[in-house]
């Protein structure tokens, strides 16, 4: 059960052997000593994010829920084996013992688990609920009551679930938006470290040497420290389509803008498709504005780019002649021909963020059109980390959040 | 298998220089990391007590702590050893007195990691804020926690845990930590502790705390946190403060049902400041 359990949780999260491993030597040791005990004990042994808490949660209810439908033998023995490794006299509390002797004896307590295990396994037929919600509410199960604790060794599986049905780190998960600082920490895994600024670091092998060739005289020698070497510019969609996302626009804004990560920070404005001008705020007069031809002249491909919109447009807009939504606005060039000349501009510099989470049932024309030509992401924080990742490596994919959401109601 | 064969944490410490509780959850993973012998990895919101842990674990197995403040400079072989050449280099030039220059050793010093791995009895060793140094910096750490032991170069010698040290790692989440280093550990997540737990809490440090004054303050607390718009929500360290100000500063009931006194304690923000005015309507 435990083997299934860990499979069925690899191919969602990423667990390994070595913590399976950890697991079982808990389990060994007699560390658990029901369902709840193992609900959070498993879940510090195989899940080490936060950001995976809700994922695990819901992993777990879907397991474990129909987990006696599936193994009712098996299950029966491991429960079994607990409650055996329950009875340990330096566990319990004082009186207990002689608690326990008075009212129940080993083999008793056994017969009774049984028969309700058999009562429940036929019961199932006619619903779905786990062992044990009846029978064993005479054994006064509450989580902190010692003795619940010890015969709940199943009814503290129905709490184990409740548990996680609560999936209190639903906020936790890294496919919603929170705050600047977990956008800068995703941000940050955009580096390249290389050396600048002033000779002011000690380097201690050179000084060991010239102090040897000077004949035992000191001689201090001192380097210039390495720093990041990234620049970066954001490219905003903003207005129209692009309104309800503002806030989380600003959010990215914000927290780039805020670091003193980056060698140089700029950032530009457009309205739903970069033409022939740039503007420097979001109200987007033409007098504040960078000549796109300027833009490519003053920023070579050392820069890394990334754009965030929804890619979502009326196709005229991309594709026409005079296709900007303005209609004063007159473009010479179809607005694919600059994202086209942005992309090979930049090459493998620029990356796309969007808003609107890319779903597979509905996907605009445009954007089809345009995430051929640049790489796009989910603007969340998995999403700017996989960003800033392909940024890094020249696009390196990992394991995605709808892949681990795969063949999960919910 | 009984649990006599390692020391249990019991989660509660209240003396002069430690006042802690620790939720049943905490507790149980404490024990099962130093059971298991894995580092304890513990994260969670600023001010719910990571740092504090190893203090009061440290305090309940009446062991001692060992810490290492890591910083963004910080490697891992500051933690074991520090070889001191320059100093080697002054001597080797001008002599000394205490030291020989010919021994190695005399010039090499035990970091926070080497000194638990030296000392004779058990001890519990902080590592906070890991998150803090190089992204690599974890990675270098792995044989040392691993196995427990490292390597002096210049003397040749291997310096090896004499007995296992429990090891707490607190980190505030500033970078992620390598999948390889995560693997060996134990991972905890700290919760912001509810309405009740916090009552506990506050008992702990206030003993003399009026019931009724504590509900106020708490209503007045969670009503805070509960402004979605704040850039950094007050924490328990927070609101231990508050209370102590208010404590000293003799502030009535009456007082706190109409307003927040010293909201500067609470909120250290000054946008965080505006938007709390802002929200929190009092009667008048």
């Amino acid at each position: 059960m435990f083997v299934e359990y860990f499979y069925y949780l690899k191919e969602r999260l990423p667990v390994s052997i070595t913590e399976y491993m950890t697991l079982m030597e808990a389990l060994e040791k007699g560390l658990i000593h029901n369902m709840v005990e193992f609900y959070y004990i498993s879940r510090s042994i195989l899940c080490k994010n936060e950001h995976h808490f809700d994922i695990y949660d819901i992993s777990f209810v879907n397991f474990f829920k129909d987990a006696s439908l599936k193994f009712p033998g098996e299950i029966k023995q491991e429960i079994w084996d607990w409650l055996q490794k329950d009875i340990n006299p330096p566990e319990l509390p004082d009186g207990f013992q002689e608690f326990l002797n008075q009212h129940f004896d080993l083999e008793e307590l056994q017969k009774h688990f049984e028969e309700l295990l058999k009562k429940q396994d036929e019961e199932h037929n006619f619903g779905d609920q786990w062992i044990g919600t009846q029978g064993f509410s005479q054994f006064g199960n509450s989580g902190q009551n010692p003795m619940g604790m010890r015969v709940g060794g199943s009814s503290g599986m129905r709490m184990a679930i409740q548990i996680a049905q609560k999936r209190i780190f639903a906020d936790y998960r890294k496919d919603i938006v929170l705050d600047t600082r977990q956008i800068k920490v995703a941000l940050k895994r955009l580096k390249k470290l290389e050396e600048i600024g002033k000779q002011d670091e000690l380097n201690m092998d050179k000084t060991i040497d010239e102090t040897a060739r000077n004949g035992g005289d000191i001689e201090l020698i001192f380097e210039k420290k390495r720093k990041n070497n990234v620049k970066l510019i954001l490219l905003m969609d903003v207005g129209g389509s692009m309104t309800p996302y503002a806030h989380l626009v600003n959010l990215l804004f914000s927290a780039a803008n805020n670091m003193s990560h980056w060698k140089d920070f700029k950032f530009y404005y457009f309205h739903n498709c970069v033409y022939d001008q740039l503007y420097f705020n979001a109200q987007r007069n033409s007098d504040e504005a960078i000549d796109f031809d300027d833009l490519l002249r003053k920023y070579d491909n050392k820069y890394k780019v990334v754009v965030v919109g929804d890619a979502a447009m009326a196709s005229w807009e991309l594709t026409e002649r005079y296709g900007s939504i303005y209609y004063y606005h007159r473009n010479e060039m179809p607005g694919i021909y600059y994202i086209r000349e942005i992309a090979n501009h930049f090459k493998n510099n620029v990356v796309w963020l969007n808003p609107e989470l890319i779903r597979l049932e509905w996907v605009p024309w445009t954007r089809k059109i345009i995430s051929s030509l640049i790489p796009m992401f989910n603007l969340t924080i998995e999403g700017i980390e996989e960003a800033m990742n392909y940024l890094r490596n020249s696009g390196k994919n990992q394991f995605t959040t709808v892949q681990r959401l795969k063949g999960l109601n919910y | 298998m009984s649990n006599s064969g390692f020391d249990q944490f019991q989660g509660d410490v209240n003396t002069e220089r430690i006042k802690y509780i620790a939720d049943p959850q905490l507790k149980n993973i404490v024990n099962v990391s130093i059971a298991l012998a894995r580092p304890l990895i513990v994260k969670g919101e600023p001010g719910t007590g990571k740092t504090l842990l190893s203090h009061a674990i440290a305090e309940s197995l009446g062991k001692r702590l060992i810490i290492w403040n890591v910083k963004s400079t910080t490697e891992a072989i500051d933690g074991c050893y520090m070889y001191d050449t320059v100093q080697r280099l002054n001597d080797s030039r001008f002599g000394s007195d205490d030291r020989n220059v010919n021994n190695i050793k005399d010039y090499i010093t035990l970091g926070p990691l080497g000194e638990a791995f030296d000392s004779e009895e058990q001890v519990v060793l902080l590592i906070d804020e890991v998150d803090k140094a190089d992204i690599e910096f974890p990675n270098d750490l792995l044989q040392e926690l691993d196995v427990m032991e490292f390597y002096v170069k210049e003397t040749k010698e291997f310096v090896k845990a004499k007995t296992r040290p429990i090891v707490i790692i607190t980190s505030n989440n500033e970078k992620e930590l390598p999948d390889a280093f995560l693997r060996r550990c134990v991972f905890h997540w700290i919760e912001f502790p509810s309405k009740e737990f916090m009552a506990d809490i506050c008992n702990l440090h206030y003993p003399n705390l009026k019931q009724n004054l504590l509900d106020q303050c708490l209503k007045n607390f969670y009503a805070l946190r509960a402004i979605t718009k704040l850039r950094k929500m007050p924490s328990t360290s927070e609101l231990l403060d508050w209370i102590g100000v208010l404590l000293k500063s003799g502030i009535s009931i009456d007082e706190l049902k109409n307003g927040i006194p010293f909201l500067g304690v609470l909120l250290k923000k000054e946008k965080d400041l505006e938007i709390a005015l802002e929200k929190i309507k009092f009667p008048t």
